[in-house]
């Protein structure tokens, strides 16, 4: 295939941001338009997830203008990030027409973001990566703070900015400190620069992965990088919210894996017990965060930095050979998947309670069971995927990252990873504890879900529920995935 | 018939899930408590015919589905089979099971539907634990059973059910994990999530350390749910709480879940690290005899009395087990004979006698104490109180309940001819011949047990005059306001008949479920044997 043929996903995504684009410009938005610009917008992330399976699922690697790397890997993530991208426009129209007039703008800026995310799944470019992240972060700043109206948006948008333009600057002295030092801006150049240190100046690899890893935790919500998070996920629209917690995070994860994996697998020595830090600060401080939030919104939003510790276990686990197939990449890649279809369908359960209710505030959410039987068993189950208790993706995932850190044997990083479950386990009992044995509040307002978003919240459920039961068919592309990408490894 | 045999156990497992689904679609409350308790008359006619059909001769799992292939890439897989440890313990849970739906039946009145549907789901998760041959699987339905029993104590519970349920949550949680970590890990050295085979492959029998870990990973998980002194402590809260089947399950099934993997995983999978923390075990379970039986007698609660008994009994099975768990290695056999000066056959003998009798009380322990929780129960629906004392001089008004109580209270207290009794004998006989110092620390425990039944029960609320001014506040079972306490009615009486006629018929012939539990814990005494 030629490098165009391998780039199709993204095309379709750029073609249908431009078409959306030149659609908002040609006519005048009224809420007709703004539905038909979502659906246009779901048309072409179909699109683009078809081209996917269809073109890129079971290939062997191949570069695409020497910059991306078209394999296995990319197009899990891929998958993993137009599913997202595709549950939350679906479920997304009405929120948003009710909030703004500017629904055009808003769908273009939502399907680049996309194409910013595909990019940033393949790209082996430092040159290339940075431009993706900034790409995207541009247009996730600009979605945060979509609703000029509302304070709340506009001081996440600004927020999120704020420390976002600091960690891309931070992230480009580590770029520029790894060319520097290597003479490449290809990860695998560089890593074959620092096998044959020509310079001698392997010293500064350190603080060069740290600064890099520095714009990139921050993109991944990773503690010492996650304050803005919460504040974020708190106050931008529920949808943008949705796919930063999730989407965003999983791109962020592929970069992560590349640039330490690809580039600098010498050093896993190093970086190791530095990503292992990472890990268990990022699960503490989340999960201690998130106990003492009263809004539901900012719990979920908590619990979604202390889930990206957790899938951190399984980076610092990596491993290039396992035979018990738990490889540790393998399972970032799973629960990646997993948490995508739970975080996007909670999020979603947020917003619909949000929509109807008009609070976040967990009081809001008493004997929820009586008023919407059906959202709220499908918010437990996520609760309880996000708690990783059997029979859902999310114990799936746990269940791989503990495994690859106990074959390690980091075992006190398990061990942190057994007492932030139990304290994690705490407070997604509170909201399950609010919608099943407190009696209504004096406000009980039945909650009508919008037919759309129950589409996807059933989506998110049973998927969830499958990937628990019967995970199988995914495990195997996730070995491929992670295989391929080891075998890639210098 | 051979696909049948194969096809049973799945049949039993996922019955009550199909169960469960049904009374989610009916909206009639008649026809979904009808319907569970026919429904759930299936497991346990099918786990009658498997007493019945199991095969002494050849022993050893049976009914195995074969190994079914389930997620290739962990090689786990679909397998099901049962043994002499696990078939009376799948009878227990159905028959249970349907007692307590047929009892809730009658009085629980709000929110039936999910009332029942948890119900089912519980009943499918403790079946599942009980038959699974896979790690994973059985993994799967260990953690499954505490959602139901969750939002049973939380939903239908007492006054402190907020507070039971989540305790109740957070602490099994933590030794869940515990012990997923040390199933990764077992997996990660054998290769397989096979439970007989990770046994047979017999994990870190070269390294102290790291079986020792792996030792604790499973114990913390299993103790936390026997549950095991210093673990104990959400229990009182969760029984005291929960409504009145859920702690007749919580008593009767769930804590054995815990004991049951002590012996299914535990011993055969660690005989190295079990010879060597054995003493912590036997510790460990004589002080929780003697302990559970002491808090017991300054309770003013009757339902949390009864729920510390369950601490103080379930000791009895740690006990027996740690003191088995002493001579699982030749040295380890040697070791005592020489202490004890006695023949190693004498101390193997010992061992399966301890095995036996640990085996014995789970079950005995089921019936007895679900018993109890459910007289306890009926007290409670018709005086609206369990506080000790409000009660005195019952006996004279309801003379059925009393006797169902003096009945069952003896049987808990170990009164010969009552199934408590061939349960102590054997575990003590057993550990006394293995552990005599903390053997004999435990049968303080005894005596301290039928002071709290004979006092605290049968003396502070049945004997003595009746005056109406200690409790002024008594309805009939269905609610209805009356002068005084009324006796047990029909439905509560058919509850517990079944219960009281085991405690009678293990009492006077226990042969039939000794031979089941006999031949489990001779295999298992084999099977480490033949390790070396």
């Amino acid at each position: 295939m030629n490098s165009f043929e391998l780039l199709a996903p993204e095309i379709i995504l750029l073609v249908g941001g431009l078409l959306v684009f030149l659609l908002d410009v040609a006519f005048d938005t009224d809420e007709e338009s703004g539905m038909s610009y979502a659906a246009l917008t779901v048309l072409f992330l179909v699109a683009a997830l078809i081209a996917v399976v269809l073109l890129q699922l079971h290939v062997e690697p191949e570069m695409a203008f020497d910059l991306m790397r078209i394999d296995v890997f990319g197009s899990f993530i891929k998958v993993t990030v137009f599913s997202a991208m595709l549950l939350v426009a679906i479920a997304s129209n009405g929120y948003m027409s009710k909030r703004t007039n500017n629904q055009g703008e808003f769908w273009t800026f939502f399907l680049m973001v996309s194409v910013a995310m595909s990019v940033l799944a393949s790209a082996t470019n430092l040159v290339l990566i940075y431009v993706a992240i900034e790409f995207l972060s541009i247009t996730s700043y600009m979605l945060a703070g979509f609703l000029r109206d509302e304070d709340r948006s506009n001081e996440a948008g600004l927020k999120y900015f704020l420390y976002g333009s600091v960690a891309s600057a931070v992230m480009l002295y580590g770029i520029s400190l790894l060319y520097g030092a290597t003479g490449s801006l290809d990860l695998r150049g560089i890593a074959e620069g620092f096998a044959a240190d020509t310079n001698g100046v392997n010293i500064v690899v350190l603080p060069a992965a740290l600064l890099a890893l520095a714009g990139l935790a921050f993109k991944a919500s990773l503690a010492p990088f996650y304050q803005w998070a919460p504040d974020t996920y708190d106050g931008s629209p529920t949808p943008v919210a949705t796919y930063l917690s999730t989407a965003s995070k999983a791109a962020a994860f592929a970069v992560l894996a590349r640039v330490f994996v690809v580039g600098l697998p010498q050093f896993q020595v190093a970086w190791v017990p530095i990503l292992a830090g990472f890990s268990i600060l990022t699960m503490t401080m989340g999960n201690l965060a998130a106990l003492r939030q009263q809004s539901v919104k900012r719990l979920i939003a908590y619990s979604s930095v202390a889930q990206a510790g957790y899938i951190l276990m399984g980076l610092v686990a990596v491993a290039a050979t396992a035979e018990s197939g738990m490889d540790g990449l393998n399972g970032v890649l799973i629960y990646l998947f997993a948490y995508l279809f739970t975080n996007v369908g909670a999020f979603l359960a947020v917003m619909a309670i949000e929509e109807r209710v008009g609070s976040t505030d967990i009081n809001a959410y008493n004997g929820l069971i009586q008023r919407a039987p059906g959202l709220t068993v499908m918010f437990t189950i996520f609760l309880i995927s996000l708690a990783g208790i059997p029979a859902t993706g999310g114990f799936l995932g746990k269940f791989f990252v503990f495994g690859a850190a106990i074959q390690h044997q980091y075992y006190w990083l398990a061990a942190a990873g057994l007492i932030n479950a139990a304290i994690a386990a705490f407070y997604y009992l509170r909201v399950v504890r609010a919608m099943f044995f407190v009696a209504d509040g004096e406000a009980a307002i039945k909650v009508d879900v919008p037919i759309p978003v129950q589409v996807s919240l059933l989506i998110c459920t049973v998927a969830t529920l499958w990937i628990g039961l019967y995970p199988s068919a995914i495990l195997e592309l996730a070995n491929t995935a992670s295989q391929q990408l080891l075998a890639s490894m210098f | 018939m051979e696909s049948f045999d194969q096809l049973v156990l799945t049949i039993i497992l996922f019955w009550p899930l199909l169960a469960g689904l049904l009374v989610l679609m009916s909206n009639d409350e008649k026809t979904i408590k009808t319907g569970s308790i026919i429904a759930s008359l299936l497991p346990l006619g099918l786990s009658i015919y498997l007493l019945f059909a199991y095969n002494f001769d050849a022993g050893g799992m049976q009914f195995d589905t074969g190994r079914i292939e389930w997620i290739p890439q962990l090689n786990a897989s679909y397998h099901l089979g049962i043994d002499g440890l696990s078939l009376p313990l799948v009878f227990l849970t159905a028959l249970l099971s349907t007692l307590s739906l047929y009892y809730s039946a009658g009085v629980i009145r709000t929110r039936v539907k999910e009332y029942f549907f948890l119900f089912h789901l519980l009943e499918m998760s403790m079946l599942g634990v009980f038959v699974s041959l896979d790690y994973v699987l059985f993994y799967v339905f260990w953690e499954i059973s505490l959602v139901p029993m969750y939002f049973l104590i939380g939903i239908w519970g007492g006054k402190n059910r907020d507070y039971a349920a989540i305790k109740f949550f957070i602490y099994t949680l933590v030794g869940s994990v515990a012990m997923l970590l040390a199933i990764l890990g077992t997996f990660l050295v054998t290769g397989t999530f096979d439970i007989l085979e990770a046994a047979a492959a017999q994990p870190f029998a070269d390294n102290l350390t790291l079986a020792s870990l792996a030792f604790w990973g499973f114990f913390l998980g299993f103790a936390f749910k026997v549950p095991s002194f210093p673990f104990h402590t959400w229990l009182p809260d969760a029984h005291t709480e929960a409504p009145t089947a859920g702690s007749v399950i919580l008593a009767g099934v769930l804590l054995k879940l815990g004991a049951y993997g002590l012996l299914r995983i535990m011993l055969p999978t660690f005989p190295n690290a079990s010879v060597y923390w054995s003493p912590w075990l036997v510790a460990l379970g004589a002080i929780a005899i003697v302990y559970g039986a002491f808090v017991c007698v300054a309770q003013t609660d009757l339902k949390r009395l009864i729920a510390y008994s369950s601490v103080s009994h379930m000791g009895y099975v740690v006990l027996g087990i740690g003191a088995a768990a002493s001579v699982l290695t030749p040295e380890g056999l040697q070791r005592v004979a020489e202490t004890l000066r006695v023949s190693e056959a004498a101390v193997a003998d010992s061992a399966a006698m301890a095995i036996n009798g640990a085996s014995l009380q789970m079950f005995n322990h089921g019936i007895i104490t679900g018993a109890l929780f459910f007289l306890v129960g009926i007290i409670y629906e018709r005086a609206h109180t369990r506080d000790l004392s409000a009660f005195g001089g019952l006996g004279a008004k309801t003379p059925y309940f009393y006797g169902l109580m003096m009945v069952a209270g003896f049987a808990s207290l170990g009164l010969p001819g009552l199934a408590g009794f061939w349960a102590e004998f054997f575990t003590f006989r057993g550990a006394f011949g293995l552990v005599p110092y903390w053997t004999a620390f435990g049968t303080i425990g005894i005596i301290i047990t039928a002071v709290y039944i004979l006092w605290r029960i049968i003396q502070n609320v049945f004997l003595g005059k009746y005056d109406p001014a200690r409790h002024d506040h008594w309805t009939t079972v269905q609610g209805q306001p009356v002068e005084g306490p009324t006796d047990v009615a029909f439905f509560e009486k058919v509850t517990l008949w079944p219960l009281i006629a085991g405690m009678v018929l293990i009492g006077i012939y226990p042969t039939p479920l000794v031979k089941f539990f006999n031949q489990s814990a001779v295999e298992l005494l084999n099977f480490v044997k033949n390790l070396s």
